[in-house]
């Protein structure tokens, strides 16, 4: 299959908005305080009672209520002045074509006698950054530290500074090519894929390359190294827009692996704010409650940690399909969990051989 | 006992108090030193306040033996004033018999029991067996004496008397005696009796001279001294059976009538008439007529007529709210004082000022309590301070989170009672006994001045705020205007004094979670 030509463009224009984006913001602020008001800036809140799940695009959004944080208010103005500060320093990120992380952003400060108490405060400033913008920080070049991996068929050129054109088949490595900056912002030239299977542990996503699952499914695997970090995700939603690959989440049979699926199918609360990181047509294949029943995997007893989310999901507006609710019924019901590796009892390969073609084919019916 | 015969002997005041010296606080070596330099200073004081002129006031003990420096031992006593001098006829007298003269008047003093410095020149001779030297000048010539008392017969011996010129016209008094003491022991509570004498005689120098050879000044702020005690006649509510039976001894007056209104504090010829009437006494009777059940009737119906005028403050000599306030500020430098003086009381027909202060900061320390001063009639209360009643106002019947006052903060209170009778609770005179009447008027000074304080303190935090306020921005704005012009792209930042300025000028930031 090849990529829409469309897309080819999307990695650069995109980056000229954000860069526009942020010296609009700049001009506005220079301009308040040129006619001799305080700068402020308002944005959506962040608070739980602004988070509200949007059923039509099947994702956690903010509403209506606004927060102005101005350079007026004393407990303010430090927070403001943050916030001008880490535009400011990924902002001239952008021109450079250069990426940082959330932890490089806590340190930078320090030489700027900006300090923030915690890592935990300057993440938040970036949030704030992000919802006022509009974009989400990988956009403007700022990288969690986790990183995870993709493997399989496809063709990609990179387009960072020193790489542009270059170009490179994601089998080429046999542990899997990291999801870095340069892959998330590499165009798709050439994928002989049809599905990805997103797994979430990393001995799986091994065994999926060693034992050539990846050719068997025609698939690409992604490690999704626990939750998927946001540039994972983000991947995950353009492979399947722009390739319109169909995706398969495979995880742990407990309420945080179904968790797992559920935020790379309708994303986070705490991303309420950003768009493009959900793929809503995205699957969980598994492993289900009803598949420990099934297959009568060896499994572990439910922690009470276990039960008191499985109650959590159970209202979750984003666990109201037929499917969830089975599942977390059964989950209650058996009162087990089972890991992925649990299927190990029939074999390494009965996973790949026997479970997941099954697996795939009843998929069809959800 | 074998000897069932008893002999009965009777004994003179001196003897008394030899034998009872634990009643005016000469109980040990240490309390004895202190209490003897006490009263002297007080007779000092006193007669420089009769003569209306600032107190000089010189104390120098040294030491008699070469002994170690612990422990009791033998020490000379010198204590010299510059006040009204006793004439030369009354000095035996004076300082060799105790409860010399008689009084039918009441008048504000400072002494403890109006023995003076007897007792403690009483002491001095019964540990050391030396004779006091008295020198004292009224102005016209100094006159010096070597006395001893005799004590089964409470007399003066005059062992030697000397009459100089006064070419100088010095007047004062100096007494100089060898005592018992245990200096070392006693030093803190002396220095500490010291430094609060000077704060409520802020127009007295006093300066000290201790057996280590160290001089200790405390400086007179001011010249002005508070007016002097006036003598006033005791008023009816106060006046007991004994106090009747020596005035109709000594009374001039021919009829009941003229004996209320001549004897008692604000009695005239109306209320006298209607008390007569009321307690059932003819206003023509003779005075010295009254029979013992007749004086029993009247002292009752004194203190059950309602119709007597409460009695007059003026007799009393007041320290006054810049004299407290002079004192406090000399010895102690706070960042703030506030004083307070009531308006006068009486309880049991005995007329009472309290004037109370408050002292925050500088060089009160931080005990993790409020420090408590306490006065009477000018003088310092140092002992028993937790039965005082001031104590029991400042700990419980006063919210000082009301004030936004904690005990950790520097913060002195003080409280001067003055009156014709200070109502003591026990005889050893260190602590003012809880009547609701005094314990009122103490309760609602301190609250007064702690009201004070507390508005300097929230007035000083809301400077403190507002000083904080704009290191606040202006730290931070001009760093947001440098990130928002490099951020914008533009040459030239933009000009943020005009927001700073705004700052200063208009109130509080706009509100925002």
């Amino acid at each position: 299959m090849t990529p829409k030509k469309k897309s080819a463009t999307s990695i650069k224009e995109r980056k000229n908005q954000v860069i526009n984006t942020f010296q609009e913001f700049g001009c506005q602020l220079y301009d308040q305080i040129e006619k001799r008001e305080f700068p402020r800036v308002e944005m959506p809140s962040r608070s739980i009672y602004n988070i509200k799940y949007d059923p039509k695009i099947r994702q956690y959004i903010l509403g209506n209520r606004m927060v102005r944080r101005s350079a007026r208010n004393i407990r303010h103005i430090r927070p403001f002045t943050q916030l001008v500060w880490v535009a400011d320093i990924v902002n001239s990120l952008d021109h450079m074509n250069k990426t940082s992380t959330l932890r490089d952003v806590y340190y930078m400060a320090q030489a700027y006698d900006m300090n923030f108490k915690d890592q935990q405060e300057s993440d938040g400033i970036i949030t704030d950054l992000e919802t006022i913008v509009g974009y989400s920080r990988e956009d403007f070049n700022v990288f969690p530290e986790e990183r995870s991996a993709i493997y399989g068929s496809l063709t990609i050129e990179y387009t960072v500074p020193g790489y542009e054109g270059k170009r490179l088949n994601l089998t080429i490595h046999p542990d899997g090519v990291m999801i870095g900056p340069a892959l998330t912002s590499a165009e798709f030239v050439k994928s002989e894929v049809d599905k990805i299977i997103c797994i979430e542990k990393g001995a799986m996503f091994t065994r999926f390359i060693e034992e050539k699952a990846w050719q068997r499914f025609n698939a690409l695997l992604i490690h999704s190294a626990g939750q998927a970090p946001r540039a994972t995700r983000h991947l995950i939603r353009r492979l399947n827009k722009e390739l319109g690959l169909p995706v398969y989440v495979l995880t742990d049979g407990d309420p945080w692996g179904m968790h797992i699926a559920m935020v790379i199918i309708s994303g986070s609360a705490n991303a309420a704010h950003l768009r493009e990181l959900t793929t809503p047509d995205a699957k969980w294949a598994g492993v289900w409650a009803t598949d420990i029943v099934e297959y009568k995997l060896p499994s572990d007893r439910l922690t009470e940690l276990d039960i008191k989310r499985l109650y959590e999901l159970r209202k979750d507006p984003r666990y109201e399909g037929e499917l969830w609710q089975r599942e977390i019924e059964t989950f209650l019901k058996i009162g087990k969990k089972a890991e992925q590796e649990a299927f190990s009892r029939y074999g390494l390969s009965y996973i790949v051989d026997k479970y997941l073609p099954t697996k795939l084919e009843e998929m069809e019916s959800y | 006992m074998t000897e069932s015969k008893e002999s009965f002997a009777e004994i003179s005041p001196a003897d008394f108090f030899y034998r009872n010296r634990d009643i005016a606080g000469f109980t040990n070596p240490a309390r004895a030193i202190y209490a003897a330099i006490r009263e002297l200073v007080e007779n000092s004081l006193d007669a420089c306040e009769l003569y209306q002129v600032p107190p000089e006031i010189y104390i120098r003990v040294s030491s008699e033996s070469t002994a170690a420096k612990e422990g009791p031992a033998i020490y000379r006593l010198r204590v010299e004033d510059n006040g009204s001098g006793v004439p030369p006829e009354y000095i035996p007298s004076a300082f060799g018999q105790v409860l010399f003269g008689s009084k039918y008047r009441i008048r504000q003093t400072r002494g403890t029991f109006g023995l003076g410095g007897k007792m403690a020149i009483l002491y001095g001779q019964i540990t050391t067996h030396r004779p006091v030297r008295v020198i004292s000048s009224t102005g016209p010539r100094i006159y010096e004496y070597e006395l001893i008392i005799d004590i089964q017969r409470n007399r003066p011996v005059v062992l030697s008397k000397k009459v100089y010129g006064n070419g100088n016209k010095w007047h004062g008094t100096v007494v100089d005696f060898a005592l018992e003491g245990d200096y070392f022991r006693a030093m803190a509570k002396i220095l500490e009796y010291l430094k609060e004498t000077a704060i409520v005689n802020p127009y007295a120098n006093i300066m000290a001279v201790d057996p280590r050879g160290r001089l200790y000044r405390f400086d007179r702020v001011t010249e002005k001294m508070p007016l002097p005690p006036q003598e006033t006649l005791p008023h009816p509510y106060g006046t007991d059976v004994e106090t009747i039976r020596r005035l109709m001894y000594v009374t001039e007056c021919r009829d009941m009538l003229s004996f209320m209104t001549t004897h008692f504090h604000r009695v005239g010829r109306t209320i006298a008439r209607r008390f007569l009437e009321f307690a059932g006494i003819g206003i023509k009777k003779k005075p010295k007529t009254l029979t013992p059940n007749e004086i029993v009737k009247l002292v009752q119906a004194l203190k059950t007529f309602d119709g007597f005028l409460p009695p007059d403050a003026s007799c009393l000599s007041l320290l006054g709210e810049d004299l407290l306030r002079a004192g406090i500020e000399k010895e102690l430098k706070p960042e703030f004082i506030a004083v307070d003086q009531r308006k006068p009381s009486a309880y049991s027909g005995f007329p009472f000022v309290v004037e109370c202060a408050i002292a925050y900061g500088g060089g009160v320390p931080k005990t993790g309590d409020i420090i408590l001063y306490r006065f009477a009639n000018r003088i310092p209360l140092l002992y028993d301070e937790a039965s005082d009643v001031s104590w029991k106002v400042i700990h419980t019947m006063i919210n000082w989170r009301h004030y936004r006052i904690t005990p950790d903060m520097p913060i002195a209170v003080f409280v001067h009672v003055c009156s014709t009778k200070i109502p003591y609770k026990t005889v050893g005179k260190e602590f003012i006994a809880d009547r609701p009447e005094v314990e009122k008027e103490i309760l609602n000074g301190i609250r007064e001045v702690a009201r004070q304080l507390s508005i300097f303190l929230s007035r000083r935090e809301s400077i403190e705020r507002e000083k904080r306020r704009l290191d606040v921005f202006s730290k931070y704005l001009p760093k947001i205007a440098k990130f928002t012009t490099e951020l914008a792209g533009r040459e030239r930042e933009p000009d943020i004094q005009p927001l700073l300025r705004s700052i200063v000028k208009y109130g509080p930031e706009e509100e925002g979670d």
